[in-house]
């Protein structure tokens, strides 16, 4: 057992840990910060997986970016406590029942699935170099995704102008 | 010399847009205006109709007949070989029809202004008096019988209209209705015998003589006379030929003047034209069909002058007449036995005779209905006993109806005694039982016109009612109608009417061939009818009168119930039609087949009531089913 | 030795604990929050998958996971423009209580 493993290891228990905590726990602000360490977790996997770049991009923009729009959000509407507890007692024990099946179900599909792939070997720093990323960001082609990259410029845009068109004061 | 009357198709026009003139834009104008504008209407179009009948008759005859002009006929529904046509067929019967539609719908246009004036719906009134004499002229000038059936039709639904023209009124409503039903039952039966005749002849036109129209109507010969008869029960219905009559009778709640043009002078004669217009297929497929038709008509005409002789309201003694006066054109169409006549016209005699009755008919008895308007209009009553020695009140209404009544009788030199005088021999042709039932049912005529006659204008006088309104004449509005139908009862008689109407076209003059001896015995035999009905209803007392009603109760009593003919229909309809078919099919109706449907309609009802707890909104709701879906469909995909 | 199922098997936990959150929360701000868990669980997903099973081939999951964060940054910046907006018009945003688009 290396330290990538160890390393694995940890990120997977912060992962689990906070994604539950994040839908179990009454307060929604506490929800927000459950959500960052799990988005914070995922990075790390990313890294783990030798995506580095994505690993950055996650940190950035998710934890750092959108999760702090949140944040923002909760606090302005007055991010009142999410009474869990309001909800029926039939009403979460059929979810989680739901929940809990739709998680047998993969898991075993997972299993059965039996992927035949080589473990994950030591991390390898170079398997995909800001380089490539940049120049398949800009190119056309088999590896290209310039049009994918412009189609998102576009919707981000949008987006901007959007959320203050909805968002203004009238 | 078809391009010559293509001004005919004005007839048509000229009074639906009056039609629809007064009945769109109607109630924007004033009685007075609306009046006028439907009689001007209706006065072009009678002076387009004389004409029309100086041009028609006054063009050269080819092979001694006048021939059949089409001015105007177009496809209007081409069905493989049998077409819809529409057009304009001018031959002697139809504008002798055109003339006598003109002529009597232009003299009730007048009189209306006087007898419904103040009326509420008066524009309406014109509206519809309009409409009905542009369909009584299509019907008449129909190229084909799909276009008469139409028109036909037409004439039905405004008759309707007329009829229930005061709509407020019960009885008025109820024998619209009464008219219109039983109408439309005998013309189910003229569209089954047009749909029989259709489709093993492939024609509907009129035009016999076309070769290849003549080869497909011989070639149909076999079941010609069962279409024919259909017809013809689509004719008696019009007609009011028995047992078809009972809606007659009823229909004079209408407004007099309607009654006197529709239901003495033009709708009524429909059955008859069509019979005359199909006659030369019934003298050459059906002649003893044709027979039957005799026997029905002779019958009738016996049946209403009977029934005439006891009716105490002096419309429905009109009315009765009228069936036994197109009672009486039938039979003279049915006793035709010849298709191809010499100058003597020994066998188709009855057609000229048949259609010269109708015209003189149609004068004299617009004539007495309008008188009868008059004196409603007067007395404010239908009944006999609110009358009585009104000759001192209404000078002009008394002379009128007197000669019309002579007419009707069959005196000389009026016009009525041509024509019956015509019906007579050629009856006696046929054979001389039918001859002597006619003289006897014209010996009736005589008496029960003078009985109306003595009791309207002589007899008791109800002084109680007169003296608290004095009766008076209505007017020059009213009195010139009928001063100028009497002008043409007077004249009629002379016209030469053979010449210009016969069943193979030549000229036919009946003077030359007159019976002198019929005809005097046929005159001598109304002087008696007259005499007695003098004898009996002159005075003021009528001793002999009440004896005979005394000594014969029951008989008075079924005359004056028209022999309970009503209550048998009543009857048959309510407790049999109605009670034992109609009730169990509305029950079908109403529990099995609106059940199924109800209880459909129900069922999604209250499926859609139980599952529209999904649609409850709620976002999570839907993802959790959503999810249900998702997860059984995968788990069976792993399966 | 990190095998493929345990990655896999961890994105799914995170994907149904953010089912499970968007089935019981009431705020729709937290359910936008279990959302964003969903989104994360399957963008885990494109990256496994690529890393594990066409390394060296293409790099269309790195992307498709690239794309997907942008996206999701778009989709906040409006989901949370609407909540906003809504709660200055109904100062609630409770989940089943905006239930006024119904039928």
């Amino acid at each position: 057992m290396d330290s990538h493993n160890i390393m694995f290891f940890i990120l997977a228990a912060l992962i689990l840990f906070s994604s539950i905590a994040c839908v179990l726990t009454k307060s929604i602000l506490r929800a927000a910060t459950y959500l960052f360490f799990a988005l914070v977790g995922t990075a790390g996997i990313y890294f783990i997986l030798g995506y580095t770049f994505l690993g950055a991009v996650q940190l950035m923009v998710y934890a750092g970016g959108v999760v702090v729009l949140y944040v923002f959000a909760i606090l302005l509407t007055r991010g009142r406590k999410d009474q869990l507890s309001q909800n029926t007692k039939t009403k979460i024990f059929a979810s989680a029942l739901l929940s809990l099946a739709g998680l047998g179900i993969f898991v075993f599909a997972i299993l059965k699935g039996n992927f035949a792939t080589n473990p994950l070997a030591a991390p390898n720093e170079g398997i995909l170099s800001m380089n490539d990323v940049g120049s398949s960001m800009l190119s056309t082609g088999d590896n290209g995704f310039l049009l994918p990259f412009e189609a998102v410029s576009v919707l981000l845009l949008a987006c901007i102008v959007a959320a203050l068109v909805i968002a203004r004061k009238r | 010399m078809e391009n010559q009357f293509i001004f005919t198709l004005l007839i048509l026009l000229l009074p639906l847009a009056s039609f629809l003139f007064l009945g769109l834009a109607g109630h924007k104008l004033s009685h007075k205006a609306a009046g006028l504008v439907g009689t001007i209407c209706l006065g072009i179009v009678a002076v387009l109709s004389y004409y029309t009948a100086i041009r028609y008759f006054g063009s050269p005859r080819v092979d001694g007949a006048f021939q059949p002009v089409v001015p105007i006929n177009i496809s209007w529904l081409p069905l493989g070989k049998l077409s819809f046509d529409m057009g304009i067929l001018l031959d002697p019967i139809s504008v002798v029809m055109l003339i006598v539609i003109s002529t009597v719908s232009l003299m009730v246009h007048i009189y209306s202004f006087g007898y419904m004036h103040g009326e509420r719906g008066f524009q309406r009134y014109y509206a519809f008096l309009s409409l009905f004499t542009m369909s009584m002229l299509g019907l008449v000038v129909a190229t084909n019988i799909f276009q008469m059936y139409l028109f036909w039709e037409l004439v039905g639904v405004s008759s309707y209209l007329l009829i229930g023209f005061f709509y407020t009124l019960k009885p008025a409503i109820a024998a619209s209705k009464k008219a219109f039903i039983v109408t439309r039952f005998a013309d189910m039966f003229f569209l089954i015998g047009i749909l029989i005749y259709g489709f093993y002849t492939k024609t509907f036109s009129f035009d016999f003589t076309d070769a290849e129209n003549a080869r497909n109507i011989a070639g149909a010969a076999f079941i010609l006379p069962t279409a024919l008869f259909l017809m013809f029960l689509g004719g008696a219905g019009k007609s009011a030929m028995f047992p078809l009559h009972i809606w007659l009778p009823d229909a004079m709640e209408g407004p007099t003047p309607v009654s006197a043009l529709i239901h003495a002078a033009t709708m009524v004669v429909a059955g008859v034209y069509q019979v005359a217009r199909l006659f030369p297929l019934w003298i050459q497929y059906a002649p003893e069909t044709l027979h039957v038709v005799a026997w029905i008509g002779a019958f009738t005409a016996f049946y209403a002058a009977a029934v005439a002789c006891a009716q105490s309201d002096i419309k429905r003694v009109l009315a009765f007449s009228t069936i036994s006066q197109i009672a009486f054109m039938m039979v003279a169409l049915g006793v035709c036995t010849e298709a191809t006549t010499g100058h003597g016209h020994e066998g188709s005699l009855g057609y000229m005779a048949s259609m010269f009755h109708l015209f003189t008919h149609a004068m004299f008895k617009a004539t007495l209905f309008l008188c009868a308007g008059c004196l409603i209009h007067a007395v404010h009553s239908n009944e006999m006993s609110m009358m009585g020695g009104m000759r001192k009140y209404m000078p002009v209404t008394h002379w009128t109806f007197l000669i019309a009544c002579l007419a009707i009788s069959g005196i000389p030199p009026f016009s009525g005694f041509f024509s019956k005088d015509e019906i007579l021999s050629a009856s006696f042709a046929y054979s001389p039982v039918m001859g002597w039932v006619m003289t006897g049912i014209a010996a009736m005529t005589a008496f029960y016109m003078f009985r109306l006659y003595y009791g309207i204008f002589w007899g008791t006088e109800n002084k109680e009612h007169h003296s608290a309104h004095t009766p008076h004449e209505g007017g020059w509005v009213m009195t010139f109608p009928l001063i100028f139908l009497t002008i043409f009862t007077l004249v009629a008689g002379f016209i030469p009417f053979g010449k210009l109407v016969s069943a193979d076209g030549q000229a036919y003059d009946f003077l030359a061939h007159f019976d002198w001896k019929l005809g005097a015995t046929s005159c001598l035999i109304a002087l008696v009818s007259i005499a007695l009905a003098t004898y009996i209803y002159k005075g003021e007392k009528q001793p002999v009168a009440d004896r005979l009603q005394a000594a014969m109760p029951r008989l008075h009593k079924w005359a004056y119930k028209r022999f309970y003919l009503d209550e048998v229909y009543q009857y048959v309809t309510h407790q049999i039609i109605f009670k034992h078919i109609s009730k169990p099919l509305a029950w079908f109706d109403r529990h099995i087949i609106d059940g199924f449907f109800n209880f459909l309609a129900w069922g999604t009802h209250e499926l859609g009531f139980e599952i529209r707890g999904f649609q409850s909104g709620s976002i999570q709701k839907y993802a959790f089913i959503f999810l249900l879906g998702a997860i059984v469909l995968i788990f069976i995909m792993i399966l | 030795m990190i095998q493929i199922n345990c990655l896999l098997i961890l994105s799914a936990i995170m994907m149904f604990a953010g089912i499970f959150g968007f089935l019981t929360r009431r705020s729709t701000l937290a359910i936008l929050l279990s959302i964003e868990l969903m989104l994360n669980a399957a963008d885990i997903n494109f990256a496994v998958f690529n890393r594990f099973l066409f390394s060296g081939q293409n790099n269309d999951g790195f992307f498709f996971t690239l794309f997907s964060i942008a996206i999701t940054a778009a989709e906040s910046a409006i989901a949370i423009a609407i909540m906003i907006n809504i709660y200055r018009h109904l100062k609630d945003l409770s989940a089943d209580k905006l239930d006024k688009m119904k039928w």
